[in-house]
């Protein structure tokens, strides 16, 4: 397998005007997206942790430009910008944050843990590595399904150090499925460098022992990220394998917003930002004419506006009701009704024995626990109890 | 009715699933080739082929990992794993990825996976392959877990657990897998989870027990009331969750004594949880204090009067009932 890095100062053929111009709109969205949530977090709108991608947007974009509809996109806890760049609507990204009822997961997920079923993103997971295995179960679906899908999963460098990294390798060497596996390499491992949490750092290596043979694009570049992705995602969809790519990049902003930064030095950062991906791609569409500055300027102006008032639905949705606190950890049905499987703590009996004689013994399924729930006197949200948790 | 083993029964329950909806799918370790470690699976490859029965190499995580991606994606997918110890190392899989997607992303997807495992001491094999861990498993809101005792429950619960929408711990027993019992023909025999088993009916004493422990306690039984003239009411619940426990408070509320049996530890135990349970809801119809029988809280020892003493026995659970009966 050929091993490439592009020289991003050489645009030899710019994509189709109207391409680049969607390229540089999603990474300007992720972009302004990811400042404005900074903010929104240093105002304490936004809890938890907060992963930012700025700098990172030709990895996300190139990649995931590469794919069609109907392939499915998985990611780890900086996964902000992988679901805005699949198309999910960014007043629910910026609710998710904002813990409301209109997010993506109804405020159940928060930063770390977004998920767009109708856009197939498969999610935003917490647990380094713990999304790798899900990958290949996509795949194994698609191929048993004797679909054309691929999957394409992204993860960084931190977690190619963990045991469901040579794993899923291995597996998905063995049964031959159609997933790409992309590192995000952005230098570090939360707060700990690549040459010190890495024997191996030429990280497109660190799968051809498992029969994962790999590639490097230019992950500050989106034509080359787009360019080596499409060329893996061809590999895994048309020879049935898994291929491993390697996206160089970095991340301008701290490993989360509690991050001081003792771990590097300005100069690098400086260094890098020198190579910020949407002042080179910008800059490039200027010179070649597809774009004029001012448009570009315009187009920056109409994604602030956009943020805007994404921050401002974000604001207006409701938090979840307390009545919103057990639902979804079953699929409630048949056999699995609710209190039986879930105990609702209350110092009143439990309504196991409700639930029984309602149904005489059968509960017919969902529709109508809701609406049994429904006429229960469970505490309704107050206007007060909501003020608290701002 | 046939009489089958319980592992026979399992296998049952596999074929049929398999045969009856396309997207069910084996991945284990040794389950096609060498026919499963206990033979659960045993000649499925030969029937199914490669594609659903799928020999796996030994990476527990990644396994059920895969497993939970497949069924978000639309598989059924069956994981066996070799012993419980081993689900340990999936425990990320189980309990930060299954149990937790579909809550975590707002009920946006189902994760009908089954992973089966047997849990069990008395082959001397010492502390990494003979704990009894349904405790765990329970500690875990988005699981349902089976602890199913007699061959016509494992087949019933098994089907049941495949053809459910949500995660399911399915915990087998080594010790059971050579009993036999009589098991329905018939090929839609099912058993609902949340429905516990009355074993034997009686009025001075309930006694719960848990995967075999429902066997040692309907022996318990026998001799209470053929030397005690105490007639004990032995519940199996079959499932843990969901719980049965309306089927227990009644039984409780009738013989106002309860001892619960179990071969998992006893700090966290299953007792230990449905014994708070029944003391809020039964406090009042209870004669004497809730009596725990549990497996000895140390790792197993190898040894074989050693590992005999560390989990329950007969006399151990016919102790307990006579010390509930003596606060009579």
């Amino acid at each position: 397998m050929a091993e490439r890095v592009a020289d991003s100062t050489q645009n030899a053929s710019l994509p189709e005007p109207d391409v680049a111009r969607d390229w540089l709109a999603a990474m300007l969205l992720i972009r302004r997206f990811e400042e404005r949530a900074g903010e929104m977090y240093a105002k304490a709108k936004i809890g938890g942790f907060l992963h930012l991608a700025i700098g990172e947007e030709a990895t996300i974009v190139g990649s995931t430009r590469a794919l069609r509809d109907q392939d499915y996109l998985i990611s780890t806890y900086r996964s902000h910008g992988h679901t805005l760049a699949r198309g999910s609507d960014p007043d629910r990204v910026m609710a998710e944050l904002f813990g409301r009822v209109d997010g993506l997961c109804r405020g159940r997920g928060g930063s770390m843990h977004m998920f767009d079923l109708e856009k197939r993103f498969m999610g935003g997971y917490g647990i380094v590595g713990g999304n790798l295995p899900l990958a290949a179960g996509f795949a194994l679906a698609s191929d048993y399904k004797c679909l054309d899908e691929v999957t394409l999963c992204q993860f960084g460098d931190g977690a190619s150090n963990q045991g469901t990294f040579g794993e899923t390798m291995n597996l998905a060497a063995l049964w031959k499925l159609p997933v790409v596996f992309m590192i995000t390499n952005n230098q570090f491992g939360m707060g700990t460098s690549l040459e010190r949490h890495s024997a191996v750092t030429d990280l497109l290596r660190k799968g051809e022992g498992f029969g994962v043979p790999g590639m490097r694009c230019d992950g500050m570049d989106v034509q080359d990220t787009y360019a080596v992705t499409c060329e893996a995602l061809r590999i895994a969809r048309e020879e049935r394998r898994p291929v491993l790519v390697e996206a160089v990049t970095y991340r301008f902003r701290g490993h989360s917003m509690a991050d001081p930064e003792e771990y590097r030095t300005k100069e690098q950062v400086d260094e890098w930002r020198k190579r910020d991906p949407l002042a080179v791609f910008g800059a490039q569409l200027v010179e070649a004419q597809i774009l004029s500055a001012d448009e570009r300027e315009r187009m920056d102006r109409e994604t602030v506006q956009r943020i805007d008032a994404a921050v401002a639905f974000a604001d207006a949705s409701p938090h979840p009701s307390p009545n919103e606190l057990y639902d979804d950890i079953y699929v409630l049905g048949d056999q699995v009704r609710g209190w039986y499987s879930v105990d609702e703590r209350t110092s009143t009996p439990h309504r196991g024995e409700d639930e029984r004689s309602m149904t005489g013994g059968n509960l017919p399924g969902e529709a109508q626990y809701e609406r049994a729930l429904g006429s229960s006197d469970a505490p309704k949200p107050t206007d007060a109890a909501q003020d608290d948790n701002d | 009715m046939a009489v089958m083993r319980y592992r026979e029964a399992l296998n049952a329950a596999l074929r049929e699933e398999m045969a009856r909806d396309e997207n069910v799918v084996l991945m284990g370790e040794d389950i096609g080739v060498f026919n499963g470690a206990f033979k659960v699976t045993a000649g499925l490859l030969e029937e199914f082929g490669e594609k659903r029965v799928r020999d796996t190499p030994i990476s527990e995580n990644t396994i059920v990992g895969m497993g939970v991606g497949a069924a978000m994606t639309g598989l059924r997918p069956v994981v066996e794993l070799m012993t419980i110890n081993f689900s340990l190392l999936a425990m990320d899989q189980i309990v930060n990825h299954a149990a937790s997607i579909r809550y975590m992303f707002g009920g946006q997807v189902k994760v009908p996976l089954v992973v089966r495992m047997p849990q069990g001491a008395g082959h001397q094999l010492g502390p990494t392959h003979s704990h009894s861990w349904e405790a765990l498993y329970l500690h875990v809101p988005g699981l349902l877990v089976a602890v199913p005792t007699t061959a016509a429950d494992a087949k019933g619960l098994l089907k049941s657990a495949i053809r459910d929408d949500n995660p399911v711990v399915f915990i087998e027993h080594e010790y059971l897998y050579g009993q036999r019992g009589e098991v329905p023909d018939d090929d839609d025999h099912t058993v609902r989870f949340g429905e516990a088993a009355i074993r034997r009916e009686g009025s001075d004493v309930t006694i719960v027990g848990i995967s075999r422990m429902a066997l040692t306690a309907a022996r318990a039984a026998k001799t209470l009331s053929e030397s005690h003239g105490i007639e004990a009411e032995v519940i199996d619940p079959r499932t843990l969750r969901p719980l049965d426990l309306d089927t227990i408070l009644a039984s409780v509320r009738k013989t106002n004594r309860c001892v619960i049996v179990e071969e998992g530890w006893p700090h966290g135990g299953v007792g230990a949880n449905l014994s708070a349970l029944i003391t809020e809801q039964a406090f009042d119809d209870l004669d004497a204090p809730i009596q725990r029988v549990t497996g000895a809280d140390v790792p197993m020892p190898y040894s074989k009067p050693l590992e005999q003493l560390a989990f329950p026995h007969e006399p151990q659970v016919i102790d307990a009932v006579l010390a509930t009966t003596k606060a009579r």
